[in-house]
């Protein structure tokens, strides 16, 4: 895998004027406020939350909590329409403008395992072809890799570019009448590669016009404008977690055709219309696939964080995420004995950087970087198989997002070259 | 001293840059493979016994600073060792990266007491007994592949 320095342009590596601020913002996140001497550099792993969010939860507890669309009473009332509002607000935030096709679910995770089993397990057949890339997730990895198994079909996994790219060429071959399932990520959490959605789509619709496509925007939806319905995917699956918002809630959008013929993916209350003694009739969309007691707390909690993310703007996210991006990868560059991984052309890379440092294994300088409380993840990033195409047991990674600033890339920075006077 | 130097001393560092029977062993009695699903680290241990008696230890790794330099010191100090003993000493090892040896019986450590401060890092637990529970499967008699996945505080590897 080719490194990075080579190919950077005199723009991106000229002295900078200014520092990148964002003293203001790590003001609005508790946890960031409260420990200045923390330099929190793993947001593609989760987000930090605002105030704005936990106090919306803590709202919601204090004023308006009651089990949705059961009580005949104004509080339950209160409870559906805070729950009915934070998916049009969420929906409203992705581009989405049927808000009944978002489904919340626990997470991306869960997400991507109701496709692979309500779709899926009705769906595929022996001798189908599930295509996937060597750069997934394991959560959008292994339920494709199972079903495959389960229902005989084969599992095509999609080899990358030297620089960490879905490889367009290779993917159009694989695409045959036998496709049924094309699931890919939108943005790599490992190398932060930002993979052309919609000219996937386009190559599908091609030369599989048949398959499904299943987009983990995990790390997309936090980081980028996202409009579900122009990138013209089947299924598109996120976390809160990672875009501010609480742990526990996410969702699933799907093309409102598939999911009106999907059979559900749990049973319980609330996804039920009418329960005979030996039958059951589902009740409609979004309900059927949220079997039990919703998250409401939590969707009110993402709600909330996409208005913060709004009043700056994803351009605004993005734009500080690219200076960021830019500094950080220029920085890194001038280390002796650093490699960096993933595409080279910035405007292809999210605010996440992987990279290995000579001599030092990545747990090891996490150690170091830790007691200055300086927070990267070490490992393999849920991304076995990539890690195996890399030919790395484990990469150290930092991310970016609206709270970080200079002083954390400083902080980082200043530990790498401490662990390269220990390791020496 | 702080956590840091008392994690990475120099004999720790000295045994990452230079591990001992860092090498392959033909005719082994017992080879054995260990991970640590947490960060990867994989190691192949190699063990000739002689009758009772660790004849010879040897181990192939990848690995961070600390499962290197502990599976370095291990090979090291099990040698000519009974397998009662190397039971034994598995044992006191264990509790003292976990940071339950009283500190007259850490000095009996030898070589390995270098490793002590491991049990400031508990999350590093995982990384400094890796080679040791490969030892211990090989002397038992196993064969079969062990994990670190149950040491330490409960951790997987996500996102």
């Amino acid at each position: 895998m080719k490194s990075i320095p080579q190919v950077l342009t005199s723009r991106d590596t000229l002295p900078r004027t200014a520092r990148i601020e964002s003293r203001s913002r790590r003001a609005d996140f508790p946890i960031l406020a409260s420990h200045p001497e923390l330099h929190y550099l793993d947001s593609a792993a989760t987000s930090q939350k605002p105030s704005a969010v936990l106090d919306a939860i803590r709202q919601y507890y204090e004023n308006d909590n009651a089990n949705p669309h059961r009580g005949a009473y104004d509080l339950s009332a209160r409870s559906t329409q805070r729950y009915l509002d934070a998916r049009e607000r969420v929906a409203d935030f992705l581009g989405v403008i049927d808000s009944a096709t978002l489904i919340f679910t626990r997470g991306t995770t869960e997400a991507i395992n109701l496709v692979a089993t309500a779709w899926g397990r009705t769906s595929v057949r022996k001798g189908d072809e599930i295509v996937i890339t060597g750069m997934e997730h394991h959560a959008n990895f292994v339920p494709w890799q199972q079903l495959s198994i389960l229902m005989g079909a084969k599992l095509r996994i999609c080899e990358l570019t030297g620089d960490g790219r879905i490889d367009l060429d290779r993917l159009k071959k694989l695409l045959t009448a036998k496709t049924k399932i094309v699931a890919f990520s939108h943005v790599s959490n490992a190398l932060g590669t930002i993979n052309p959605v919609r000219e996937i789509v386009a190559l599908v619709r091609d030369k599989a016009p048949q398959a499904i496509t299943v987009c983990d925007g995990a790390q997309s939806a936090p980081h980028m404008r996202v409009r579900i319905e122009e990138l013209g995917v089947d299924f598109f699956a996120f976390s809160g977690h990672k875009m501010l918002g609480p742990m526990g809630i996410g969702g699933l959008v799907g093309r409102r055709s598939l999911l009106e013929k999907m059979p559900p993916y749990q049973m319980g209350g609330d996804m039920i219309e009418f329960v005979g003694d030996d039958r059951t009739t589902w009740n409609v969309l979004p309900h059927k696939f949220e079997a039990g007691t919703p998250n409401v707390a939590d969707a009110v909690g993402l709600a909330a964080a996409c208005d913060y993310l709004d009043s700056i703007g994803m351009d605004g996210v993005r734009g500080h995420e690219l200076e960021l991006l830019r500094e950080l990868i220029a920085r890194l560059t001038a280390v002796e004995g650093v490699v960096l991984y993933g595409p080279t052309d910035l405007s292809q890379r999210s605010g996440v950087v992987s990279f290995t440092v000579e001599g030092i294994h990545p747990h090891d300088l996490s150690t170091v970087l830790d007691q200055d409380g300086v927070c990267i993840r070490a490992g393999h990033h849920c991304a076995q198989p990539l890690m195996r195409r890399l030919n790395v047991p484990a990469t150290a990674r930092a991310s970016v997002y609206v709270y970080t600033d200079q002083n954390d890339l400083d902080a980082l920075i200043r530990g790498i070259e401490r662990a390269k006077e220990m390791f020496r | 001293m702080s956590n840091l130097e008392a994690l990475y001393q120099e004999v720790i560092l000295d045994h990452n840059r230079k591990p001992r029977n860092f090498r392959e062993m033909e005719n082994a009695d017992r080879r054995i493979e260990g991970r640590n699903p947490l960060c990867g680290d994989e190691i192949t241990l190699w063990v000739k016994l002689d009758g009772d008696t660790v004849a010879d230890v040897s181990f192939k790794s990848t690995g961070c600073a600390v499962s290197k330099s502990s599976a370095s010191l291990m090979t090291s100090s099990v040698k000519g060792k009974t397998v009662d003993e190397t039971l034994a000493l598995f044992d006191r090892f264990h509790q003292m990266i976990t940071g339950k040896l009283a500190d007259g019986e850490r000095e009996k450590m030898g070589s390995l007491a270098a490793l002590g401060g491991v049990a400031r890092f508990p999350i590093r637990v995982k990384c400094a007994s890796l080679a040791w529970h490969a030892l211990r499967s090989a002397v038992q008699g196993g064969g079969q592949e062990v994990s670190t996945e149950h040491e330490g505080p409960p951790q997987t590897e996500g996102a």
